[in-house]
């Protein structure tokens, strides 16, 4: 019976379940669904593949002539897999309490399409399962209400243009290599590699083609902010590290990808966008991290990439908390909620050190490994980069987002706590994230799931680690306190920034409405003539052609006769002369 | 055990006789016979069996190979021969099949169109045209071929002539007719007649032989060449001499329309393709340029023409009628690209084409039975009065557009691709163009028959009255081999092939 269903994605047994969801009118079992599938799905990858075995390829399809690997598990996807049915569990959990059957199928359908895509064993399997992504995933923005529509069709479009550009490269790669589209080591080698880095940057955010995130993003539903964080960008950074690992163009990318959000989450009001901002900037941590591509660099890529879906899903999910008792994410709507949400507090402030990488929180020992790394390939000034984005991180995403919801000046609100389902989701989170970066037992968990090498030899709780890691973060916060003191620190103001997106956004829209416009003025201009001209076209056609038309006119037997006559003469010259 | 084995041997080897005897034998006695129910038994028992001949003679020729049949004993030099090959086998088979399907269909419409004293002698001139048809196709012998194509024309301008009683054009449409198609057959067998003096045999695959030998002979082989061509231009309705088939297509009764569109035209092509790959030679350098500059030049303005003024006809029948001329003009194309894929294309579009005017023509008929529709705008609400009808009419409507899944679509692909192999990159262009002036003629039928309600007599609407299962059964059973050929055309492509390369040799 397992061999027979080993053959099969275990990803499509969540997608399955989605599908079971979308027509399942009972609220309880498809909540029972969502929550089993991806625990499914995990035991299906360990009975496939069990720890420390070698790669699986299974799962051959002849689509076309093209042979599709749609089954592939090693080292390196098998981390990716796990992670993303652990996310699943704790996103079922966190959206127990709705009720809403678009969302359950949708967000089904979207973590099975992850889980099957990082199982891909080539281009053309992943392409199906990169639009699939982007195709479930955009009702779950569309549950955020009318301001989120527009916002989900530019994220569509923006994606599904991603995966035809992963199409056009996968064709022009395979084509190059001989009709090979198996999805292993890609590079830039050929057109076809650029064509396919352009399409993974898109959907992981390089800088420029970033803003899709901060747009789509917070203006999802609670629990479909949480579930979009966790997999999409996750799914991308998979595929850089399964095709561009060493890319020295990606450390540059990378670097500045760390930076410039912090700039933009400094001055952002609405929390969920600032998380939006801090996560472009975690990923660029791992595309810098890819990009150096040293045994050291990867294993802390994966282990920051797993620990990162945790405590980036904890605060999204302690501001949607906040939101779904207060109605609001805003900065300047919120402060002072320690008092009615102790333990939603509590929680935020974990997620806040882990992702500001406090000693004995998740990202301490992940991050640390991929700056080490810069540093051991003499990479100064990207290190230096990174150094100003995790004082950054430290700076928005670790006191800002706490800062300006629990404490900083009382809004008045008091509300309930938590439902017990978030607290729990959140809790369970949380608990990951202090585990996995224990000094005695915890982080070398983690090591053990690191996919490259034999065994990973970095220690990161050295006195000068520590000490170092503490004077960063303390500066930060003398900086934040500092500022707000002096009334320097940009206040908390109701106002939409724009960014890249604005080029779309505003100007875009001015060019498509002016053409529109033009359009019809020219329409209305020309109408007169263009009917005139196809009524005179239509009359000598019908003058010609019709029953009452020169070639129908009724003739005596002798012209036809004549016609004959005719031909006989042109064939005989033809036959005749023509050589 | 092959399905060849089911037939006796004596069928196998008479059947060539048997087709052309048969029903010039039971033609004699129908026209005698008292009783127009005994008259259409015993021709759809005719048809039936030449039907199975036919069948089972061309099995036999994928399996054996060319059969020769001496008539009377006499050997071919002297004597008249009868051939089966892969040329002529699948026109055999086609012309038998589509006079069952006319037969059948012919039981309610005969009742509705023809006076009931001519009903008999109909069935007699039926059953003459189609020995006269099976003769010219199966016979070896050029003079052979000039008597039977006068047997079955002028069996056709009885035919035609019979619609009078329906529509008083019929009788001008014959008349018509009659001097055109004397005129062809007469340039026909003025051309047999040069090619005699030039080779000093009737035999086609003795001319054939001869005309090698003298490397295309002298001048009268050209001469004759083009008075062949003209001929049997003529007949086949190739552009500029089409002026007698729209009336005769559009006055005469159905079952005539039906037999004629999908039958007589589809002789004299294949007599056409006979005469230019088999007995002349596209090695000679005049047929080469006669095919390249005549036949393909006539064949693409006829597409043309022929389309643009089926768009704009008022009588559904003369519509069709313009468009049986464009789609000449597709297969005039495939013979004149003159590779072994472009005639396959050609000839496959010669039988496609059959199968889908014929339920066209059919439903058409149907129409006139019960509503007495003649013409398009009369389509109003069709496809609620008589679904059936309407559905054969549309999907044989679609497939002569060439929609994917159907008929038309495989043969005209095929052209397409042959055009392009042999680079002839604008007559894809021609080739899509026609399909979309088709889309136009083909679409306003549909259009009103779909989106609009059935016309008000006195304030009620008219009802639903589907027509009856004889004609339904025919109409269905063309509609289906159109999804067959399109889905899975195996055989008939096959077939098709096969033909090309007993013309051309599988070489080019």
């Amino acid at each position: 019976m397992i061999d027979l269903l080993s053959f099969i994605n275990p990803g499509l047994w969540i997608i399955i379940a989605g599908a079971i969801c979308a027509f399942l009118p009972v609220g309880s079992l498809r909540k029972a669904l969502v929550l089993a599938a991806p625990i499914f799905a995990a035991f299906m990858i360990y009975m496939i593949y069990p720890f420390g075995s070698e790669e699986i390829i299974a799962g051959k399809v002849n689509f076309g002539g093209i042979e599709l690997t749609t089954l592939r598990i090693d080292k390196l996807s098998v981390v990716w897999g796990y992670l993303f049915c652990l996310a699943g569990v704790l996103n079922a959990l966190y959206g127990l309490h709705e009720k809403c059957r678009m969302t359950d199928s949708s967000a089904l359908i979207y973590t099975g399409a992850a889980v099957a895509g990082v199982m891909a064993g080539d281009l053309i399997t992943l392409f199906i399962f990169w639009e699939l992504t982007a195709i479930s995933s955009v009702f779950l923005i569309w549950k955020g209400g009318k301001r989120a529509y527009a916002a989900g069709l530019r994220y569509l479009a923006i994606h599904v243009f991603s995966g035809v550009l992963l199409l056009a490269g996968a064709v022009m790669y395979a084509d190059a290599n001989g009709g090979d589209f198996a999805f292993n080591y890609i590079g830039l080698e050929n057109p076809g590699g650029w064509l396919l880095l352009m399409a993974m940057g898109i959907k992981c955010g390089f800088p420029m083609l970033h803003m899709w995130m901060q747009d789509a993003y917070p203006k999802a539903s609670i629990t479909g902010t949480v579930i979009l964080a966790s997999f999409t960008t996750k799914f991308a950074i998979y595929a850089l590290a399964r095709g561009f690992p060493g890319t020295d163009i990606l450390i540059w990318i990378g670097a500045v990808m760390t930076c410039f959000p912090v700039f933009f989450a400094v001055v952002e009001n609405d929390l969920r966008r600032v998380l939006a901002y801090s996560l472009n900037n975690q990923l660029g941590f791992m595309v810098c991290g890819i990009g150096i591509g040293s045994t050291l660099a990867l294993n802390g890529v994966v282990g920051q990439v797993f620990l990162h879906v945790i405590f980036k899903g904890l605060l999204f999910m302690s501001i949607g908390a906040v939101m779904y008792r207060t109605g609001t994410a805003k900065a300047s709507e919120l402060g002072g909620l320690f008092r009615s949400m102790p333990f939603t507090a509590v929680l935020c402030l974990i997620g806040a050190a882990s992702i500001a990488a406090v000693p004995m929180f998740a990202a301490f020992v992940t991050k640390a490994m991929i700056l080490a790394a810069a540093v051991e390939e003499h990479l100064y000034i990207p290190f230096l980069m990174m150094l100003f984005a995790s004082a950054g991180v430290m700076e928005h995403s670790g006191i800002k987002v706490p800062h300006f919801t629990f404490f900083a000046h009382d809004s008045g609100r008091r509300v309930k706590e938590a439902p017990w389902n978030m607290l729990l989701a959140m809790t369970l989170a949380a608990g990951i994230c202090i585990v996995l970066a224990f000094p005695w037992g915890g982080y070398q968990m983690l090591y053990a799931l690191m996919p490259f090498g034999e065994a990973v030899e970095y220690h990161p709780y050295t006195v000068d680690h520590v000490v170092f890691q503490m004077q960063l973060l303390f500066a930060a916060i003398f900086a934040f306190t500092l500022l707000k003191r002096r009334g320097l620190y940009p206040a908390e103001r109701r106002a939409e920034i724009l960014d890249v997106d604005w080029i779309y956004r505003r100007v875009g829209v001015g060019i498509a409405k002016w053409i529109s416009a033009m359009w019809a003025y020219v329409s209305i201009l020309t109408k007169r003539l263009r009917n005139h001209a196809m009524q005179e076209a239509g009359r000598r056609l019908y003058q010609v052609f019709s029953p009452t038309g020169r070639l129908s006119e009724t003739a005596p037997s002798g012209l036809p006769a004549l016609m004959t006559a005719a031909m006989l003469v042109l064939i005989l010259i033809i036959a005749y002369f023509v050589r | 055990m092959t399905m060849l084995d089911i037939f006796p041997n004596w069928l196998l080897a008479h059947g060539p006789a048997f087709l052309m005897a048969l029903p010039l034998l039971l033609a004699a006695i129908t026209a005698i016979l008292p009783n127009e129910k005994i008259a259409w038994f015993s021709s759809f028992a005719v048809t039936l069996i030449c039907t199975v001949t036919a069948f089972a003679l061309a099995l036999n020729n994928i399996q054996n190979g060319v059969s020769v049949y001496p008539l009377g004993g006499w050997d071919p030099p002297h004597g008249i021969a009868l051939v089966i090959d892969a040329l002529n086998a699948p026109i055999l088979v086609l012309i038998a099949f589509m006079a069952v399907i006319t037969i059948i269909y012919a039981l309610p419409a005969t009742i509705a169109e023809v006076e009931p004293k001519k009903r008999a002698p109909f069935y007699a001139a039926f059953l003459l045209c189609m020995a006269g048809l099976l003769g010219m196709v199966v016979t070896g012998d050029a003079f052979n071929v000039f008597v039977f194509l006068e047997v079955s024309s002028i069996a056709t301008y009885t035919l035609v002539a019979m619609g009078a009683s329906r529509d008083r054009r019929a009788l001008r449409a014959a008349y018509n007719y009659l001097i055109l198609g004397s005129i062809g057959a007469t340039f026909f067998v003025i051309g047999i007649g040069f090619l005699y003096m030039e080779t000093g045999t009737l035999n086609m695959a003795g001319m054939a032989r001869i005309l090698h030998d003298l490397e295309g002979g002298s001048r009268v082989a050209k001469v004759a060449f083009g008075f062949i061509i003209v001929g049997l231009g003529l007949k086949l309705a190739m552009f500029p001499l089409h002026m007698w088939l729209p009336g005769a297509y559009a006055y005469s009764p159905t079952p005539v329309t039906t037999f004629l569109s999908s039958t007589a035209t589809k002789a004299a092509l294949y007599l056409l393709l006979r005469f230019i790959f088999f007995v002349f030679d596209p090695d000679f350098e005049y047929v080469a340029s006669v095919l390249t500059y005549v036949l393909v030049t006539l064949g693409v303005v006829g597409m043309l023409f022929a389309s643009m003024q089926a768009i704009f006809q008022i009588d559904a029948r003369r519509m069709l009628a313009f468009s049986s001329i464009a789609q000449v003009g597709y297969m005039l194309l495939g013979i004149g690209i003159a590779t072994t894929a472009s005639v396959a294309a050609g000839y496959l579009h010669l039988i496609n084409h059959a199968i889908i005017k014929g339920g066209l023509f059919l439903a058409l008929g149907a129409m006139w039975y019960r509503f007495g529709i003649t013409r398009i705008s009369d389509f109003k609400g069709m496809a609620k009065m008589m679904p059936w009808t309407m559905g054969a009419f549309t999907i044989s409507g679609f497939s002569l557009i060439g929609v994917p899944f159907t008929a038309g679509f495989v043969s005209k692909y095929q052209l397409a691709t042959a055009a392009a192999g042999a680079g002839w990159w604008w007559a894809v262009g021609v080739i899509v163009v026609t399909s979309i002036l088709a889309i136009f003629y083909i679409g306003q039928a549909l259009l009103l028959a779909y989106f609009q309600d059935p016309p008000k007599i006195e304030g009620r609407t008219v009802a639903k009255n589907e027509a009856p299962l004889a004609m339904l059964v025919p109409m269905w059973m063309l509609v289906f081999a159109s999804i067959v050929i399109g889905m899975r055309g195996g055989v008939i492509v096959d077939a098709s092939w096969r033909a090309a390369i007993f013309l051309l040799g599988g070489g080019q």
